[in-house]
């Protein structure tokens, strides 16, 4: 979720920017140090992901899913493919498990070009993805490491109820937090974890009112593309650190001038001059023709108002934070309400509300092969979202990190189309 | 006079389409694209230019006419020996090409040089009455009705030769690319309007000033817009270009201005596109990347069993008993055939199967992109197909009910008329810079 | 009638209740005893808990092969399983308009969004999603799902099914025991006197159990497994014994299974139609029923891709399984583009090397109708492995 260091980044550096990077370069550098320095490291995921958790056992986060679309940015990832298929994995599924099968057996080495440190924990928060749990069994076979499994119900009839709630506590109480002490050897500090979510939320606020700066018309921010950058900290490693506190006040800061000067968002070619479409995303970027793909829309005139992926970590903006007064509660409520783990008539509620609420001319569904949890009903929500919303929907399948499937004609031909039809609609309305 | 002009540059044919100043259509010319755009776009126009002056001279004919109501037999007779003319010119091309590439081979039968005049000449003796009065022609294509026509005339020479069938195919599959590749092989309008005239000593005196008048008069493109697969290397110029969706669906519109609902099966891709009133796309959903239930899947199917890609529907229509097919994978669809021929199955209960499976692909298209509403639209080379058409109004009326289903013998041209009417009305709205018109005929 | 003849007539029986994919059995079931009728994805549910309210459990297990998809494909991109586009399809055409509910057991993200789908096609019915736990601490998974069990059954209760008590879940359970006792057994026979039972049968009886009551299913493999026994006609032939893993959601067609019969191959073991054989051993009648359905599935349940491995060893149930079974090959046959079956794959590759047993692996989707390549494969390592034990 967070650009690879190595990537070029839009074509402007805000100091956001700078920061992050140097943020992202001192991470790895600590993990590619702990089996100097002893630190311990947690592989675990973006969805449900418990960072303040590990930070207060001083636990190293590890994101597998970030390591595999930086992979695909870096152009690493066929290669990758190919050496896990070769090794048994079909070509029907998940790309970034098979991306980090082959990555682990190329040395481990991470999106900085060091050396990533082998797990002391998988923390398997098995939130919004089955496949999820296969991959770290997969890991387990290779590192023989402990696994801590965390449960996370479904949120199957649109809503979290009081059992849910319980049982994911439980497990953290009973399966996480025990099996952290025992890697680290420290006691589980309340305290400290109260103080990082208190930070959590001070960055959650910040966050939030930059994916809303996306009602401004123009729009200041990219809020799919764009904001893969600005949700990197907060989805990964850094939520509940002071850094990603300064980091998104400093973001925040800058979107207020861009705002003030009327500005719009930052694409590859820099800075957009005219906003010509708004529209609302659905499902995952592909990562290996990331800014071709950004570049389609951004040729176009189009703007990513709003987006269901940037909500992959935590759906903020209806008003979720981290609560530091119910430390672990928080915690189950936070993995609970991540965005894959909501019901198909909510993903639907949501699309509809923001494509009012941002002012968007349509939606767009990219439609990734790997990930059925996305994309499994993704047809239905068009159909219902367009019918609800009234605003037309645009449908076009790439993948995540498998390059062989990015038909750049075949999606620039129906982006096009799609924006044609939603020029000649305001045509023919104006008539 | 002014015009304007649509191209749509399918995977298979390209299509233009002429449109005069009050949006009527003028003309159509249609080509097999091949590997160059450039040519293919050029012949295609050149072609809708010359169709376009035969309406001209039917417009001018039919006001100075001394008596109006033999003017549309008089018009159509004209026609019939242009096209005669256009079918002469076009074999004498054929006839050289085939005798060059027969020049080339390194072993040469003795007699295949006089076997090719046989068979080109008995062709030539051949053209009035492939153009006579009520003659039914099955396709306007010169590829289609050369070919068909070559290939018995050479099968029945090889026969009585010896003279191996498949060296004067293989030749004809050469000799026939160069003739669509040219851009003057058809003719000039004024020459093919002489003769033609020449041959209709007894029609109106009338009909020749029209002509004249017609052959005279300067076609001055005012607007063009190009659409069709693999648009980014189409050869127009960057804000002349419409996405072949949103051209399809103002095509179908003003085909049949009731149209809700058009389905097109092109060669690559299938279509499915919801319109407005006005024929403006309310939304739409093509096939994904995988090119099954697509044209191109029949084309394989028919290399498979040896046979034209005209034929597979009237066989298929045989069929009492289809069978069930699942997969319409292109990659398995020559073994699955294999293996159901070789189990006894019939050819035509197969293919009647295979029809059925590439409808089902796009009535799942048609679900998405929000059901078959009325009027239905179907457009496209598979439109042309029988057995196709059969299968799609059965399933359509199966799952929406009762609807009516337009499919015009100029289907399609359809996405090459909605480019028209989108230069037509950019026309009046920018300045203009041309797609390269070839030679105006003087 | 011979034995033989019985038995065909009623591989026929059962056959035709099978291939009656409108359930119209299910509605004569309803109309006899007016009670509730509810659908069950793959792989597991607690049939018990529904028939002890009274309610008919109906195995849903995704269409045959002759059944046309229409309208199921326009939900689903090419890239997914087939399984949910005949579920659509039968939704949607009327097939399941008996069920008054569907419950979709936690196994996938694909059957957990369809549950979603479902709401929004079908609001009139009950969908349950059976969110069973991954955490198996009875005082936390445990306490999860026997609250979702008690919310199920809260539910059935408010569409007019009789109140769950402890005495006739007990019953149930008494029922669904011997049920269950029965499906052993005949896997037992099979894994003894494999060509006493054919798979392709023993699959068709299987199948009519999901759609009937259990007190006709009962009956039903008690006298299949009569009959086999007794058959003394079958001879064993020169064949190679199979595992067949990797098939416990949607299923593979009749005619894939007759082809690998027919290719040299004795399934001794397999994942078909697996609800009848998740939980392996009987569950206790005495105590508190409900928790006792709780514990079974924590601790006594087949070790599924679907089903988290806590602290144990992945694979070492399928080891345990070709121990039993006496398999000398493994086939794994999943689904395309099943996530369960296709990422476990690599590991119970290695459980079985490990075990020294030699596997090949292809797919194929419920609707596949051209078995060339499979048959090619599974006969020639039928005959690697003839020829290796041979030697």
């Amino acid at each position: 979720m967070s650009p690879a260091p190595t990537t070029p980044t839009p074509a402007q550096k805000d100091s956001s920017q700078v920061r992050q990077k140097e943020m992202i370069a001192r991470h790895f550098d600590r993990l590619a140090d702990a089996p100097g320095t002893g630190a311990r490291s947690a592989y675990t995921f973006v969805p449900g992901n418990l960072t303040e958790l590990l930070l207060s056992f001083d636990v190293l986060p590890v994101l597998p899913e970030i390591n595999a679309l930086q992979s695909a940015m870096r152009g690493k990832t066929a290669e990758y493919i190919a050496m896990a298929e070769k090794l048994g994995h079909s070509e029907d599924v998940c790309t970034y498990v098979k991306s980090d099968v082959g990555m682990m057996k190329s040395g481990n080495v991470g999106p900085t070009g060091q050396r990533l440190p082998s797990p002391d924990l998988l923390l398997l928060s098995y939130t919004g993805c089955f496949t999820f749990m296969k991959w770290f069994e997969l890991l387990r076979e290779e590192y023989h490491c402990p696994v801590a499994m965390l449960h996370v119900p479904y949120q199957a009839d649109g809503r979290i109820t009081d059992a849910m709630r319980a049982y994911v506590v439980e497990q953290l109480r009973t399966e996480v937090i025990p099996k952290l002490e025992a890697i680290t050897g420290r006691a589980y500090d309340e305290d400290r974890l109260k103080a990082l979510l208190a930070q959590s939320a001070r960055a959650e606020d910040d966050l939030v009112w930059v994916l809303q700066s996306a009602r401004h018309v123009p729009s200041p921010i990219d809020a799919y593309f764009g904001a893969v950058y600005y949700v990197g900290p907060i989805f990964s490693a850094f939520r509940g650190t002071e850094d990603a506190v300064h980091y998104y006040r400093e973001l925040r800061e800058e979107i207020e001038e861009r705002i003030r000067l009327g500005k719009g968002p930052v694409t590859p070619d820099g800075e957009m001059d005219r906003e010509r479409f708004r529209v609302v995303v659905e499902g995952p970027p592909n990562w290996t023709s990331f800014r071709q793909f950004w570049k389609m829309f951004a040729d176009e005139g189009a703007v990513a108002v709003a987006s269901t992926y940037s909500k992959v970590g935590g759906v903020y903006d209806l008003g979720f934070r981290h609560d530091p007064d119910h430390p672990l509660e928080t915690l189950a409520e936070y993995c609970l309400g991540c965005y894959t783990n909501l019901n198909l008539p909510t993903r639907i509620d949501l699309l509809t509300r923001y494509l009012s609420e941002y002012l968007a001319d349509g939606f767009l569904i990219n439609s990734v092969k790997s990930c059925n949890s996305f994309s499994a009903g993704q047809l239905h929500i068009l159909r219902e979202v367009e019918a609800r919303s009234g605003r037309p929907g645009g449908f076009i399948e790439s993948d995540l990190v498998d390059p062989r499937y990015f038909s750049a004609a075949n999606i620039k031909n129906r982006l096009e189309s799609y924006f044609q039809m939603l020029d000649q609609k305001r045509l023919g309305a104006a008539s | 006079m002014n015009y304007t002009v649509g191209i749509d540059l399918g995977s298979t044919t390209t299509k233009a389409v002429v449109l005069g100043e009050d949006g009527a259509v003028l003309g159509r010319g249609i080509t097999n694209s091949r590997s160059n755009y450039d040519v293919a776009c050029q012949v295609a126009l050149s072609e809708a230019l010359i169709n376009t002056r035969f309406s001209l001279i039917a417009g001018e004919f039919r006001a100075l006419a001394r008596d109006p109501s033999r003017a549309p037999a008089q018009i159509a007779a004209l026609a019939r020996r242009f096209r005669a003319e256009q079918y002469r010119s076009q074999l004498r091309v054929l006839d050289e090409e085939l005798h060059r590439f027969l020049a080339r081979l390194l072993t040469r039968p003795p007699g295949a040089a006089s076997v090719v005049d046989r068979i080109l000449g008995r062709m030539s003796a051949e053209v009035d009455d492939l153009y006579a009065d009520g003659a039914r022609r099955r396709s306007d294509f010169f590829r289609d009705l050369a070919g068909s026509r070559y290939l018995a005339l050479a099968e029945e020479e090889a026969r009585a030769t010896g003279i191996g069938f498949d060296l004067l195919a293989g030749l004809f599959d050469k000799a026939i690319l160069d003739v669509e590749n040219s851009s003057e092989a058809a003719g000039h309008f004024d020459q093919h309007a002489a003769v033609a005239l020449g041959g209709l000593p007894d029609a109106d005196p009338t009909l020749a000033a029209a002509v004249a008048r017609v052959a005279s008069m300067p076609l001055t493109q005012v607007g063009s817009v190009g659409t069709g697969y693999g648009r980014a290397r189409l050869p127009f110029p960057e804000g002349h270009i419409r996405s072949e969706i949103l051209c399809h669906g103002l095509g179908a519109h003003a085909m049949y201005p009731g149209t809700r609902t058009v389905l097109d099966i092109g060669g690559q891709d299938t279509k499915a596109i919801q319109v407005d009133e006005d024929g403006i796309v309310t939304s739409f959903q093509m096939n994904d990347r995988c090119a099954a239930g697509c044209g191109r899947y029949l084309g394989y199917i028919a290399d498979e069993m040896s046979l034209g890609l005209h034929e597979l529907g009237p066989i298929a229509s045989q069929s009492s008993a289809p069978v069930r097919i699942n997969s319409t994978c292109t990659v398995f669809a020559g073994a699955e055939l294999r293996e159901r021929l070789s189990l006894g199955e019939k050819r035509e209960d197969i293919l009647a199967g295979l029809h059925r499976a590439i409808v089902l692909r796009a009535m799942s298209l048609l679900a998405r992109s929000g059901g078959v509403k009325d009027e239905f639209t179907f457009t496209g080379g598979v439109a042309r197909n029988e057995a196709a058409v059969s299968a799609l109004c059965a399933l359509v009326e199966e799952n929406y009910g009762a609807r009516t289903v337009n499919i015009s013998e100029d289907s399609i041209y359809t996405g090459a008329l909605g480019a028209a009417l989108f230069a037509l009305r950019a026309a009046s709205r920018e300045s203009h810079s041309s797609i390269d018109a070839p030679e105006e005929p003087s | 009638m011979t034995p033989d003849q019985q038995r065909s007539a009623l591989v026929q029986r059962a056959d035709a209740i099978f291939r009656d994919q409108s359930l119209a059995a299910v509605g004569e079931w309803k109309a006899r005893t007016g009670g509730l009728a509810v659908g069950f994805l793959p792989i597991y549910v607690p049939r018990e808990l529904l028939h002890a309210q009274g309610v008919l459990p109906v195995g849903l297990m995704g269409g045959r092969p002759d059944l046309e998809i229409i309208k199921g494909d326009a939900y689903y991109q090419s890239y997914i399983c087939h399984l949910p586009r005949s579920t659509i399809e039968l939704g949607l055409n009327g097939s399941y308009d008996a069920l008054d509910g569907i419950v979709f057991p936690a196994i996938c993200d694909v059957i957990r969004n369809l549950s979603g789908m479902w709401q929004m096609l079908f609001p009139r019915v009950l969908v349950h999603y059976l969110d069973v736990p991954q955490n198996f601490d009875p005082a936390i998974g445990g306490a999860f799902y026997r609250r979702d069990l008690e919310g199920l059954a809260e539910a059935l209760a408010a569409r007019g099914a009789r109140r769950l008590t402890d005495d006739n879940l007990r019953q149930s359970i008494a029922l669904y025991n011997e049920d269950r006792r029965l499906v052993r057994e005949l896997y037992a026979l099979r894994r003894r006197e494999p060509w006493k039972v054919p798979t392709a049968e023993l699959y068709v009886v299987l199948r009519a159990g999901l759609l009937l009551p259990v007190e006709e299913s009962t009956p039903l493999f008690a006298e299949y497994l009569a009959l086999a026994a007794a058959d003394a006609s079958r001879r064993p032939q020169d064949q190679a014994r199979v595992l067949v893993a990797g098939s416990f959601c949607e299923q593979p067609p009749l005619g894939l299974i007759k082809t690998l019969e027919r290719a040299g191959c004795y399934i001794v073991d397999d994942d078909f139609v697996q609800v009848h054989r998740f939980l392996r051993s009987d569950i206790p009648t005495d105590g508190d029923p409900l928790q006792r359905l709780v514990e079974a599935f924590l601790t006594d349940a087949v070790a599924s891709p679907t089903r988290y491995i806590g602290d144990g060893v992945k694979g070492a149930d399928l080891e345990r399984r070709l121990a039993e079974s006496g398999a000398e090959g493994v086939l794994f046959c999943a689904p395309s583009f099943c996530d369960p079956a296709l990422l476990d794959q690599p590991m119970a590759a290695r459980a079985a090397e490990r075990a020294g047993i030699p596997w090949t692996a292809f797919k194929y989707a419920e609707n596949s109708a051209q078995f060339q390549v499979i048959r090619e494969q599974a006969g020639t390592f039928a005959d690697s492995i003839k020829l290796w034990s041979g030697a």
